[in-house]
């Protein structure tokens, strides 16, 4: 307690911000809470901030409840028992001239709270640009990130849909190599040799492309030899997302994790319209890979010949195509695509060892929406899903904005289940 | 290492009340993937139905019968709203939409626009002192039967549950031999030659699909009452995975598979998790390279890595029958 509030201290010194005047702790009944007040430092000052969201989440990144800041800035979250919590401040409720001053202490690591304890934190708050004030700057903005989601959905589900089209499995453990291509970059950017992101993101590339080559050789290939069901194959999918996921998590901690060099970048202007640096390009080097891909199945031999074999593989192999070449290309090329997926992903949110799962539904939405098995129609269903979920927090709680995703995939299955750009026969 | 302890710890959970309601959620997933041939993959959201709604029903000066009641209803509606859009297509399209439903569900009950009715990440508390008011046995004593002891608390659910168990599992069998059994038999091997026959695959599939998330409804609510308490988060999609794992050691599309796979399961996952946490403590190498909860997570992967072996080289579980297993060559 003693250290915590001297570094609370030292922190007001030096960076001459406001902090917390903690309130006399207030514990609701007998259970364990996390509090603190919201001030603004201005010239001499100290302004409370209201309105501000915090959020607590587990050290396996579970929210466990959240508090909007007061009039006179406090807020107060109940606990559902002692432990060690993570405290987040949602930067994107701050009012319009209140910024973090240091902005990689978005989120407060390791808070520990004691039986029956009601633990104090301060969050250092200082004078920040003016942001968005109307709605339609905040749409705007929103538009981005949401396009963001998009272009990390899209690198992540093509290989998904790609796959699908040439195996007709439905692979459940993709979503754990987006996550894998993360740890890995993250690794070797922020634990190993601290290698710039931009270069740390080529490891995992080859990890991730190399993983979905291991995968078809040691695993699948054996299994369509042995005739194994589809529908087999489906279960061991998810049996194999399953281990993968529980080996990172083993591995990796549970706590969610950021890229040392890009955390807490600030936003910046463009025609009145805040976006963050980062975000720009994700979407640019996105749409790149993405018109890459698209190159690469229209004008190159071997993209010409992974789409024979979608269209018809009996045929294509007849006409002396090598089909178990193109689906173990397809493989490492889907796989690498999400190891890059998971790199932005992780990016721009933060590193965890669900993270691919939390994805994944999002992926099997732009999959379906776009028509299953078709890589335009992923990719045009990958950014629908993506700026329709961010978009909906216009609307819709926050907390509720990933189930968008899961009712366009209902009403796409309803009235068009083949897909936008799908054709009918694939669906039956 | 201390094997005893570890033996004693998968005994007393393989016949817990975890390991009941497993078995009859176990026997309503057998039902809609062993004998119909649906991919369910969120049949943990039945469970959430289940205890939810018995758990808000008494919260709101509902009894517990009447909870009861409405936590099927409940999943009922659940399977229609997720089995009239998906049931028409392939397969493949109703494991995507369960597994999304079901982890959409569970952020929804957290969620704290959610909080008046399902109080949120804290869940509801107390709401089963119906059921314990008619224990025969003394709540607080302790009994000692064969090789562990039980308070008279546990002991009432664990006879009442697996009494339960055994009933459902009978009346499951009378069931599936009926003409109706045989008919979504044959939708699992054939669904086009069924439907030549002018039968409606469509409604059967829907019927088995709602009444297995009913008894993955009833579930959801042994898991409740034992703990006077249901969270969001005791409904992860692990749960679904575990459930999938029980079915299919057991042997999908067998009577009797729920019931053993729940037990053997039960019974392996406490053992091996004692002796990983032992080992952690213990043993020097395994402590360098595993922090106690590394050791606590380390079953999961072996319940992965598990399934995986068994589809592969035993596809038909520990009961079944290799020409009639649904997964398989």
């Amino acid at each position: 307690m003693r250290t915590l509030s001297r570094a609370v201290l030292a922190l007001l010194a030096f960076l001459t911000l406001a902090a917390l005047a903690a309130p006399p702790a207030t514990a609701q009944g007998q259970g364990e809470t996390i509090h603190g007040t919201l001030m603004q430092s201005v010239e001499d000052e100290r302004v409370a901030v209201e309105g501000v969201v915090i959020i607590i989440v587990t050290a396996e990144g579970d929210e466990v409840g959240s508090a909007t800041s007061g009039s006179d800035g406090t807020w107060e979250v109940p606990l559902p028992g002692p432990g060690t919590y993570n405290v987040r401040l949602d930067v994107s409720t701050l009012p319009a001239d209140v910024a973090l001053t240091d902005p990689d202490r978005v989120e407060l690591p390791d808070i520990q709270v004691l039986a029956g304890q009601s633990r104090p934190v301060a969050f250092g708050l200082g004078e920040g640009k003016v942001l968005d004030t109307n709605k339609l700057q905040q749409a705007a903005s929103l538009f981005i990130i949401g396009l963001k989601l998009g272009a990390i959905i899209a690198l992540s589900a093509i290989g998904l849909s790609l796959i699908f089209s040439v195996t007709g499995l439905v692979n459940f453990a993709h979503a754990e190599l987006v996550t894998i291509g993360a740890v890995v970059a993250f690794a070797f950017h922020a634990l190993g040799p601290h290698w710039p992101l931009a270069v740390a993101v080529i490891p995992a590339i080859l990890v991730g492309g190399a993983l979905g080559w291991g995968q078809e050789k040691a695993i699948w290939k054996p299994l369509r030899k042995r005739k194994v069901n589809l529908l087999t194959m489906l279960v061991i999918s998810i049996g194999l997302g399953f281990a993968l996921r529980f080996l990172v998590l083993v591995i990796f901690g549970g706590a969610p994790r950021a890229y040392p060099d890009f955390a807490g970048q600030q936003a910046i202007e463009i025609w009145g319209v805040t976006m963050v640096p980062k975000h720009l390009v994700t979407i640019g080097i996105a749409l790149m890979l993405l018109g890459a891909v698209g190159l690469f199945l229209q004008r190159t031999q071997a993209g010409t010949a992974l789409r024979a074999v979608r269209d018809n593989r009996d045929l294509a192999e007849s006409s002396g195509i090598d089909v178990q070449k193109v689906i173990a290309l397809t493989w490492t090329m889907g796989a690498a695509l999400a190891a890059i997926g998971g790199v932005f992903f992780g990016l721009t949110e933060s590193v965890q060892w669900d993270m691919g799962f939390r994805l994944l539904l999002l992926m099997f939405a732009a999959v379906i929406l776009g028509g299953i098995g078709t890589a335009y129609g992923t990719m045009l269903g990958a950014f629908i899903v993506g700026v329709a979920v961010e978009m909906s927090v216009l609307w819709v709680p926050s907390e509720l904005k990933l189930s968008v995703g899961l009712l366009i995939l209902i009403i796409m299955l309803i009235v068009r289940p083949q897909g936008l750009l799908g054709t009918r026969e694939r669906i039956s | 290492m201390n094997i005893v302890d570890a033996l004693n710890a998968g005994l007393s959970a393989a016949i817990g009340p975890v390991a009941i309601a497993y078995a009859i959620s176990a026997l309503g997933l057998n039902l809609q993937f062993g004998y119909t041939g649906l991919l369910n993959f969120g049949h943990v959201a039945f469970m959430l139905m289940g205890a939810y709604g018995m758990a808000i029903t008494v919260e709101n000066g509902g009894s517990l019968w009447l909870g009861m009641l409405v936590g099927i209803l409940a999943a009922v509606t659940l399977g229609l709203i997720l089995g009239i859009p998906t049931l028409r297509l392939r397969a493949d399209y109703l494991a995507i939409t369960t597994i999304a439903a079901a982890e959409v569900l569970r952020l929804m009950v957290r969620s704290s626009w959610a909080d008046p009715l399902t109080g949120s990440v804290f869940g509801i508390q107390g709401f089963a002192g119906e059921f314990f008011a008619l224990n025969p046995f003394t709540s607080s004593e302790v009994y000692d039967i064969a090789f562990i002891s039980v308070t008279g608390r546990r002991l009432w659910i664990i006879i009442a549950g697996w009494i339960l168990v055994v009933l459902l599992t009978l009346l499951m069998a009378r069931v599936l031999r009926s003409p109706w059994g045989r008919l979504i038999r044959a939708i699992r091997e054939d669904e086009d030659a069924v439907r030549s026959l002018g039968k409606n695959v469509f409604a059967r599939k829907l019927q088995a699909l709602t009444i297995g998330g009913a008894l993955g409804a009833v579930a959801g609510m042994i898991l409740a009452i034992e703990q006077q308490n249901v969270t969001p988060d005791s409904f992860r999609p692990e749960i679904t995975f575990i459930i999938f794992a029980i079915v299919i050691l057991g042997g999908a599309g067998t009577v009797w598979g729920p019931l053993v796979g729940a037990v053997v399961f039960q019974f392996l996952f406490f053992f091996l998790d004692t002796m990983m946490r032992d080992a952690q403590a213990s043993v020097g190498w395994v402590n360098a390279i595993l922090s106690t909860a590394g050791a606590a997570q380390v079953r999961f992967i072996l319940v992965g890595v598990g399934l995986i072996l068994l589809l592969v080289y035993r596809p038909q579980g520990l009961l079944g029958n290799r020409r009639e297993a649904i997964v398989g060559v």
